[in-house]
């Protein structure tokens, strides 16, 4: 066999195992997204049940306290990041690393501190390699986020908040996240989760609507200290869940593209064999035929 | 009669949701019955056994970590982890 012949052979069977690969991981993660799908939907009752709460404590009492007032100054912000664990799923992590990025120098440019709590693997091999500090990180299961590590985040973030910005507290939490959009579309966003800024979930009350004065028990100091990490967890798990299905959405595109491109690799490669297999023939027939004229030749 | 529409959520799923007559279940401060009516109103669970009466029969559930909601007739009881414990 001829060396280019050879060279040819190996390329499409390179192509073929790496598509092997690929193909096994856009299955898995088409599998994994319908799951993860379903969990964003499950836990949306619970996250709408508390940010309406939320929001009704907020609009309709006049109560002092920390998640409903806005500090004067704001000295020190934290910035929640959640990427991914693994790579191979296309622009999933830097889209997510960007849009803090774009956050932090905003932040920045209004003379805020910014601290760093990190989500997933690349986001810490992100900050590690460019030697930069953060907070707090967790790592591991970003595919299939366990609510434990929602409320260890909301447990760190809420201590952080409560204390005050000179004992290293925050006074001001944002988090950055891909929320999933449909299969083709995960969308870095960027909320800003306290102090509260947007009411949602309650519909504007209608003039002659009276306002539902709201009863607290025990008090209204209490019901929000208690509503406080219920809030902040369930929107960091609900931005975890929304991170894992964009997660397994951006893998399997990636990796369906990645695939394609080694069907098109392969079928180049193995035009260029036939070719150089024919071209070698040829090459044998023509010497072939020039030796037995040599030969005839000769015999005259 | 007016009803209520309950909805008792956990964490990671929708427990159970639909009309009732009463839903008594335990705050911090003691147990609390509510019917049709009540004024709107925000409390802390303890952890405790959530009642509700359907017309079909009583519906009972654990709640644990979490808070009740009363607007407008619509209650939500939101806890960190909830289940049934008599299934109807």
């Amino acid at each position: 066999m001829g060396a280019q012949l050879r060279v040819y052979t190996q390329k499409i069977k390179s192509a073929q195992t790496t598509k092997k690969i690929t193909r096994a991981m856009e299955l898995i993660s088409a599998s994994r997204i319908q799951k993860a799908q379903q969990r964003v939907a499950a836990s949306g009752p619970y996250s709408r049940a508390v940010t309406r709460a939320v929001s009704a404590v907020a609009s309709f009492s006049n109560v002092d306290h920390i998640l409903t007032t806005e500090p004067e100054k704001i000295e020190r912000a934290a910035v929640v990041i959640f990427a991914s664990d693994r790579g191979l799923a296309g622009a999933f992590s830097s889209s997510a690393l960007k849009a803090a990025e774009e956050l932090s120098s905003l932040l920045r440019s209004q003379g805020k501190t910014v601290v760093y709590y990190l989500v997933g693997r690349k986001s810490v091999a992100y900050f590690a390699f460019r030697r930069r500090e953060s907070e707090k990180s967790w790592t591991g299961g970003t595919d299939k986020p366990e609510f434990s590590t929602a409320k260890e985040i909301g447990d760190a973030l809420v201590s952080k908040f409560i204390a005050d910005s000179k004992d290293g507290g925050v006074d001001e939490i944002h988090i950055v996240y891909n929320r999933f959009v449909s299969m083709v579309s995960q969308v870095p966003e960027v909320v800003r989760l306290l102090p509260l800024e947007v009411v949602e979930g309650v519909e504007a009350p209608a003039s002659d609507d009276v306002l539902p004065l709201y009863e607290f028990e025990p008090d209204a100091g209490s019901v929000l200290d208690s509503l406080l990490p219920v809030y902040i967890e369930s929107r960091v798990f609900n931005a975890m869940l929304q991170s894992a299905a964009s997660e397994h959405a951006a893998r399997q595109k990636a990796m369906k593209s990645a695939s394609d491109n080694a069907d098109k690799l392969i079928r180049d490669y193995t035009r260029l064999r036939n070719n150089a297999r024919q071209s070698e023939i040829t090459q044998q027939i023509a010497e072939i035929v020039g030796g037995a004229d040599a030969l005839a030749s000769a015999k005259k | 009669m007016a009803e209520l529409t309950v909805s008792v959520v956990s964490a990671d799923q929708e427990v159970w949701s639909g009309s009732a007559s009463m839903v008594v279940a335990r705050t911090t401060e003691g147990q609390i019955g509510i019917l049709p009516g009540h004024e709107p109103m925000l409390a802390i669970l303890a952890t405790g056994e959530v009642r509700v009466t359907t017309p079909s029969g009583v519906i009972t559930a654990s709640a644990e970590e979490g808070f009740l909601s009363v607007a407008q007739d619509v209650i939500t009881i939101v806890a960190r982890s909830a289940e049934l414990t008599n299934a109807k």
